[in-house]
């Protein structure tokens, strides 16, 4: 809990709701007839409307991304770090947007959500949703809240995708795309952890095929493994050892297999606490749609062509120690902004905590980013 | 535009208007924002130095953190620029003569700068002072110093023909980067700064 909402805070905020009744079509090939949206603003829109920000979550993020809800708060939202006054977003500036994605599990239309059909929890019913299909709907938001242009878009890890699919398919609707930790697809041992997390999830026995809200139960199991398995593999072997070592909680070993090492403590903690706020049928949709995502596939796999629409000028960031969304990766990126001679930047920056190294207000990581982003709040002064 | 260093300057009057550049080790951005604003010119800097690379944003400047080491393949191909320029680096880099190459490859022209060994100082302080020289162009002692392929003039042409790049142009200066009647008749000996444009024969 803050005692007080400290000076570079957005202080306390609200998640609000939109409805949309316009059909969505999806890649999948489906419909969402209607859906909701949430999210949440920070700062104020300027009277031309073209300081406007939009953040793009990752895998277990959501709407609140700065500030508190209130006073009771143990934490602030996800990146508030990022977002405030006087930090890289800085919300004297901008005016930034923060959304659930469809299929999340914190207010925006997804499997836990009432399917109107049935009267019922969508469950496994609720259509495998794209980041093509995200960033449809993060348009539409923008056509609600009067935002024709982003002055940028930004994200990390599955967030920087979404970035990165709003600069093909919108081209001329962003000035700035910041893609951090990002990936243009996923490796086969990025796809074979999730598949891993799929089937920690789906073996669970409260899974219930996915209709565990019927049954009154969810599979923590499941979920707790699933995390533990996210959490070892957004750090790195040199953050864990940092971290933890080879430190025992009781100062010595017992034989038996409670909880020993520190690290062990940790994941569990980890992984318990993720139950208490994260769906597992989401979860199994955000780990389809990093899967599926390869915008370069319609285009025989050729990633410059993908890319040759773009218009947006790029920061792109990557960090040392990030296996899962290697600085290679990122690379990738870049070698195919440069070969449509597009505006690009890149920092690889020296971080020894993994892929979590994106939320991390790392200075070099943030001095790089703020510079950016002043280049972009003074063309919006301009 | 003030206080460009002037070798920034000389090269910047051998680069066409309107053309496209690619400064290797790019520092703060300098040259490449000079470049935009007086020649119209379109630019990507590479730079390892964190600060650097802040600078550079903060300038506007297209900056792409990486390893010269590393060579320039993981990002351009062939024929992407109309002059690769390196200044002050050359003689920091692991394969000056694999650079020059790739700097050849990306680019229709190079240019480069670097401290000139064979300047009558150096000479002095290495056959008769018997020590590593140190000077205003080299400052560092020998065991802390980036400067791991230092060369003279000579060295330098020596090598081009070797690869066979035609050299283009070159200026001879100071540090204070003047060019005197000394560094135009006696370069190798009285030239402490050297500065090249070439091409492939």
């Amino acid at each position: 809990m803050p005692d007080s909402i400290p000076a570079d805070s957005v202080g306390l905020v609200t998640t609000q709701t939109l409805h949309f009744d316009t059909p969505l079509n999806l890649d999948c090939g489906r419909v969402l007839a209607e859906y909701d949206l949430v999210y949440e603003t920070y700062g104020t829109l300027a009277e031309n409307r073209d300081n406007a920000i939009l953040i793009c979550h990752a895998l277990s993020g959501d709407q609140h991304a700065a500030g508190y809800h209130s006073m009771e708060d143990r934490k602030p939202g996800w990146w508030d770090t990022a977002i405030g006054p006087g930090k890289p977003i800085d919300t004297n500036h901008f005016y930034v947007v923060c959304l659930n994605n469809l299929g999340g599990c914190k207010g925006s239309s997804g499997p836990a959500s009432t399917n109107p059909q049935t009267g019922k929890p969508w469950g496994p019913d609720f259509p495998i949703v794209t980041v093509h299909d995200w960033v449809n709907s993060q348009a539409r938001l923008a056509d609600a809240l009067g935002v024709g242009q982003w002055a940028a878009v930004i994200g990390g890890s599955l967030g920087g995708m979404q970035v990165l699919q709003w600069a093909i398919d919108y081209p001329r609707r962003l000035r700035h795309a910041v893609v951090i930790a990002a990936a243009p697809n996923l490796t086969a041992q990025n796809i074979a952890f999730n598949e891993v997390v799929r089937q920690a999830l789906r073996s669970d026995p409260d899974f219930y095929d996915g209709r565990y809200y019927e049954h009154g139960v969810v599979p923590a199991q499941g979920l707790k493994i699933a995390r533990m398995l996210g959490h070892i593999t957004y750090l790195s072997d040199d953050a864990m050892r940092k971290k933890f070592g080879r430190e025992l909680r009781e100062g010595k070993i017992s034989f038996g297999f409670d909880v020993e090492f520190q690290v062990e403590s940790y994941l569990r903690y980890q992984g318990e606490s993720f139950v208490e706020r994260f769906d597992a049928n989401t979860y199994l949709l955000m780990t389809k749609a990093l899967d599926y995502y390869d915008p370069a596939a319609e285009h025989g796999g050729d990633l410059s062509a993908a890319l040759q629409g773009v218009e947006a000028q790029f920061l792109v960031v990557s960090f040392t120690s990030d296996w899962r969304f290697s600085p290679e990766r990122s690379r990738e990126i870049v070698k195919a902004l440069l070969d449509g001679d597009k505006t690009v930047s890149y920092a690889e920056v020296e971080a020894h905590h993994g892929h979590d190294a994106f939320l991390i207000p790392i200075p070099h990581y943030f001095d790089i980013f703020h510079a950016y982003m002043e280049r972009v709040a003074a063309e919006c002064e301009r | 535009m003030k206080g460009l260093r002037p070798d920034l300057e000389i090269i910047s009057q051998w680069i066409e208007p309107g053309s496209r550049v690619l400064d290797l080790g790019c520092g703060n951005g300098a040259l490449l924002e000079y470049l935009r604003h007086e020649r119209d010119v379109d630019g990507y800097g590479l730079e390892i130095n964190p600060e650097n690379v802040i600078a550079c944003v903060r300038r506007g400047i297209s900056v792409i953190q990486s390893d010269l080491d590393a060579g320039l393949s993981d990002y351009f191909d062939d024929n992407s620029f109309d002059y690769v320029v390196m200044t002050q680096t050359l003689q920091a880099v692991h394969y000056p003569s694999w650079l020059l190459q790739e700097m050849l490859r990306v680019g229709r022209q190079g240019i480069v700068t670097f401290p000139n060994f064979g300047h009558w100082k150096s000479r002095l302080q290495i056959a008769l002072g018997g020590h590593m020289p140190i000077s205003r162009a080299l400052p560092n002692e020998w065991y802390d110093t980036p400067n791991i392929h230092l060369c003279t003039l000579k060295d330098f042409e020596q090598l081009c023909h070797k690869l066979e790049i035609e050299i283009l142009q070159r200026n001879v200066v100071d540090t204070a980067h003047r060019t005197n009647i000394g560094t135009r008749l006696m370069p190798n000996l009285l030239g402490e700064i050297a500065l090249y444009r070439f091409q492939h024969n």
